[in-house]
């Protein structure tokens, strides 16, 4: 019931921003979408699977790269975007194959490491990629309010789809074999759970959107390079907003999300060049003392009045 | 002939890369901990050199044991006030919050000194060494001998003081630790404090041979990790294994496929040994 | 009868100690298999290598004929073997109503979640936990959380179940309520093996008695002959008491 009450605010709050018209609000309802999405990826393997995963950077960026370089083949935007996501969860899925059965540590810098290598990677293709010169995208010809609302619209629809997909998981045989997965992994295999598969399926959709999301940001953009897309942030910052409105939740990522980008924001303006150092204090404070994230506060509260 | 020089290159570069490991290494061999701050230390360490040598004429060779004793300064600290309180939760908050530390650290430094690249020029310059065929640049080897002498250094005193072994019997186990009369946060502490001297003494040497700015720190790490990974965690030789192991796979990889190609190598490097042989060459196992 | 476990000469060795050595045993359906040996002996080893967790490096293990020596334990699972853990290993932040229903989910065939649960319920009722069916399994006592256990396994539908020392920890009570239990679950036609430390208990079920030393079976067969055999006595108390309680006569 909360969470619907909360939903309906900022949805009512979304509609109003974009009412205002101006490019700004669309500009950052597209980067929320962005990152919406991103963060209800990583909750897929982070929160229900409880694989610590930093590798939404490097699919981020692979799916800006392969968008970008089918367009520059002649691939029109539109198929370029969804067949750049296809790429970038085929890709998602060999790899698990390779990293899926760590645990803990050194799953997590191995897919830190994902991010690094794929980035240096594009550096010396640079035949492919243009490497650090980076890849220009071919301008549509539109107004800019158009093109700007053409894709919030885009990006939009994937943070849609992608929450469409995490309350399926979640109330589907799935969600229910990630959760023990992540509760007691050993003891969910004696049971007969297939931890192989559902930790790849979640490591796939994981990648699947923002490979997408990588693609539309490249064409929003019209120009890419390695350190841009395959940006480490780009793996923290999502993990830290689901962190922040609660592991593991249905809703917690876009909430997360949108309280993060607010104070980004109210935070970027003042304070430009201790941006860096900002974050790291948010992030420490979180980690600190709201470990389990804003929707728990409420919670907690409940069942200490119910004591 | 162009082995030889190859290999004793990627040796000399070996040592280097065991110093800057050992310290990380043991951080997270013996308190489960990804210390992110470490590339973070390595830096502040050659910044307390630098400007050593700047203001004072201190040699950074003589500079190392003071800034390593400011960093396990800055080390004890924050193991005991902050991230003590994490250290018993999942994989994903203890990395998160020293992620977020290690931004606030980059981005304090970044402000004091600004990103702009700076080298300790030692004046005389210390030349190069010829072993027949062979060159060796004389500051490479020298910090090399030290660095490995520092990390003997602390192998000795994890072996031979009391305070070395409680720091192994906490790597053990925790509870029979405590158990035994140790007092395990105090150990915490000073373990983190030991991780951040040989990260702020190895930093201090390094800054004769690379440059120094906080953009660096990113560097320093991923070769802390890739180390760790190949040689095993928490112990002395893994870091010295890995190293030399890296060392050496960087040297030839630099010769057959050319220096663009050594990080990317390194970190394919990194992930195919997590995915065969997660405990590393030495095969001590880590934590998971 | 028909042999619904076989083993072949199973053999699992950890770092050079052979843990089972050359195991050979059949269990029939509907049997009550008590699994005997004094500690270290290797039970937990053996039912780890059948269930799948640890392959087996020697011999091979069928079950209804059907080789399962290699296959993947969550598939072993599926196909009808269960097993409770000595130290009990719930999902602590879910229910115990959700914890049983994901035996039923992944091995016991139901059809949904929704029908997962139900049966649950169900299943929680007859172990004698139906009114803790909301309650997170982390705050169960541990006399509640071996019955969870049992419900688990029992949500799995298994054709063999191995009861992994379902009684340490309880006091007699408990233990006779447990027995009560293990004798339903096999009147229901669920083939048992039982792994016991307690010699009263498992005399009392048993059907057939299997004992196993350093790895290896000394005896098989029933339990009033086992117990008598001098090989069994000697694994327990050691050669010298044998000796000397035979007398002077020797």
């Amino acid at each position: 019931m909360r969470t619907a009450i909360i939903l309906v605010i900022g949805a009512a709050l979304f509609a109003a921003l974009l009412l205002l018209g101006s490019n700004y609000a669309i500009r950052f309802a597209t980067i929320f979408a962005m990152y919406a999405t991103l963060a209800l990826s990583w909750n897929f393997i982070g929160g229900l699977a409880g694989y610590p995963s930093f590798a939404t950077a490097a699919f981020f960026g692979l799916g800006s790269y392969a968008s970008a370089i089918l367009q520059s083949s002649g691939i029109p935007m539109l198929m370029a975007w969804p067949i750049g996501g296809l790429f970038t969860a085929v890709f998602a899925a060999v790899i698990g194959l390779a990293i899926l059965h760590l645990k803990g540590h050194y799953f997590a810098i191995a897919s830190l490491a994902l991010v690094e290598f794929l980035r240096e990677l594009v550096n010396i293709n640079d035949q492919l990629t243009g490497g650090g010169m980076g890849l220009n995208l071919p301008v549509a010809h539109a107004g800019v309010t158009q093109q700007a609302l053409f894709f919030l619209a885009a990006m939009l629809a994937v943070t849609i789809v992608t929450l469409l997909a995490a309350v399926v998981v979640s109330r589907r045989k799935i969600g229910f074999a990630l959760r023990c997965i992540q509760q007691n992994e050993d003891a969910a295999i004696m049971l007969g759970v297939n931890a192989r598969w559902y930790k790849a399926a979640a490591f796939t959709l994981s990648a699947l959107f923002p490979g997408v999301a990588g693609g539309i940001y490249a064409s929003w953009v019209h120009y890419i390079d390695p350190s841009d897309v395959f940006d480490i942030l780009l793996s923290v910052k999502p993990l830290v907003m689901v962190l922040l409105g609660g592991l593991g939740t249905l809703f917690g990522p876009v909430i997360g999300a949108a309280v993060f980008l607010v104070l980004e924001e109210a935070v970027w303006r003042s304070f430009l060049t201790v941006h860096a150092a900002v974050l790291g204090l948010l992030i420490v404070a979180l980690v600190l003392f709201l470990p389990n994230g804003l929707m728990a506060i409420g919670r907690r509260r409940r069942r200490a009045s119910q004591a | 002939m162009i082995y030889l020089q190859v290999l004793a290159n990627g040796v000399v570069l070996g040592g280097l890369y065991a110093a800057i490991a050992v310290g990380f290494s043991l951080v997270w061999g013996v308190l489960n901990v990804i210390n992110m701050l470490h590339g973070s230390f390595i830096v502040l360490g050659a910044y307390v050199a630098f400007f050593a040598y700047g203001l004072f004429g201190l040699h950074p060779f003589l500079a190392a044991p003071i800034a390593g004793a400011i960093l396990f300064a800055i080390g004890f600290s924050l193991q005991s006030t902050v991230i003590n309180r994490v250290i018993r939760a999942p994989v994903l908050m203890t990395l998160t919050l020293t992620f977020g530390l290690d931004l606030l650290l980059n981005n304090a430094m970044l402000q004091a000194f600004k990103a702009d690249y700076r080298k300790v020029v030692l004046d005389p310059p210390l030349g190069s060494m010829f072993f027949g065929p062979i060159v060796l640049p004389l500051d490479r080897v020298a910090v090399m001998a030290l660095a490995l002498l520092l990390t003997y250094g602390l192998y000795r005193l994890l072996r031979d003081s009391k305070m070395g072994r409680a720091i192994i019997s906490v790597r053990m186990d925790r509870e029979a630790a405590a158990l035994m009369g140790v007092d395990v946060m105090r150990m915490q502490a000073i373990t983190f404090g030991i991780g951040a001297f040989m990260a702020g003494a190895a930093g201090s040497l390094l800054s004769i041979i690379y440059p120094i700015s906080p953009l660096n720190s990113i560097t320093f790490l991923g070769k802390a990790f890739v180390v760790c990974v190949i040689g095993g965690l928490g112990s002395v030789g893994g870091a010295i294994v890995g190293g030399i192991a890296l060392g050496l796979i960087e040297s030839f990889a630099a010769l057959w496929f050319g220096p663009e190609y050594t990080v990317p190598l390194s970190f394919a490097l990194l992930v195919t040994f997590l995915a065969v042989r997660p405990t590393g060459l030495l095969g001590r196992r880590g934590y998971e | 009868m028909t042999a619904l476990l076989k083993l072949d000469g199973v053999s699992r060795s950890f770092k050079g100690l052979r843990a089972i050595d050359n195991v050979s045993l059949t269990v029939n359906a509907g049997e009550i298999v008590g699994l005997i040996g004094p500690n270290g002996a290797g039970k937990t080893t053996l039912v780890n290598v059948v269930t799948g967790m640890y392959p087996a490096m020697a011999g091979r293990v069928r079950l209804d004929g059907r080789d399962i020596t290699r296959v993947a334990p969550n598939r072993i699972a599926q196909l009808g073997v269960a097993r409770t853990f000595q130290i009990v290993q719930p999902f602590p932040r879910m229910t115990v109503g959700e914890n049983i229903a994901a035996g039923a989910l992944f091995s016991g065939g139901a059809r949904s979640l929704a029908d997962a649960r139900a049966r649950a319920r169900e299943l929680a009722r007859q172990v004698g936990i139906g009114d803790l069916t909301d309650q997170p399994a982390e705050m169960l006592t541990l006399a509640r959380r071996k019955r969870l256990e049992l419900a688990k396994s029992l949500a799995m539908r298994p054709k063999l179940l191995f009861l992994d020392e379902v009684n340490a920890g309880l006091n007699p009570a408990e233990i006779d309520e447990a027995l009560k239990m293990i004798s339903k679950v096999a009147q229901s036609g669920v083939t048992i093996i039982v792994i016991e430390h307690l010699m009263k208990v498992v005399l009392s079920i048993s059907t057939r008695l299997v004992v196993l030393h350093h790895g290896q079976l000394i005896a098989d067969g029933l339990p009033q002959e086992v117990v008598r055999d001098p090989r069994v006595a000697e694994a327990y108390l050691g050669k010298r008491y044998v000796e000397a309680s035979r007398g002077p006569s020797s």
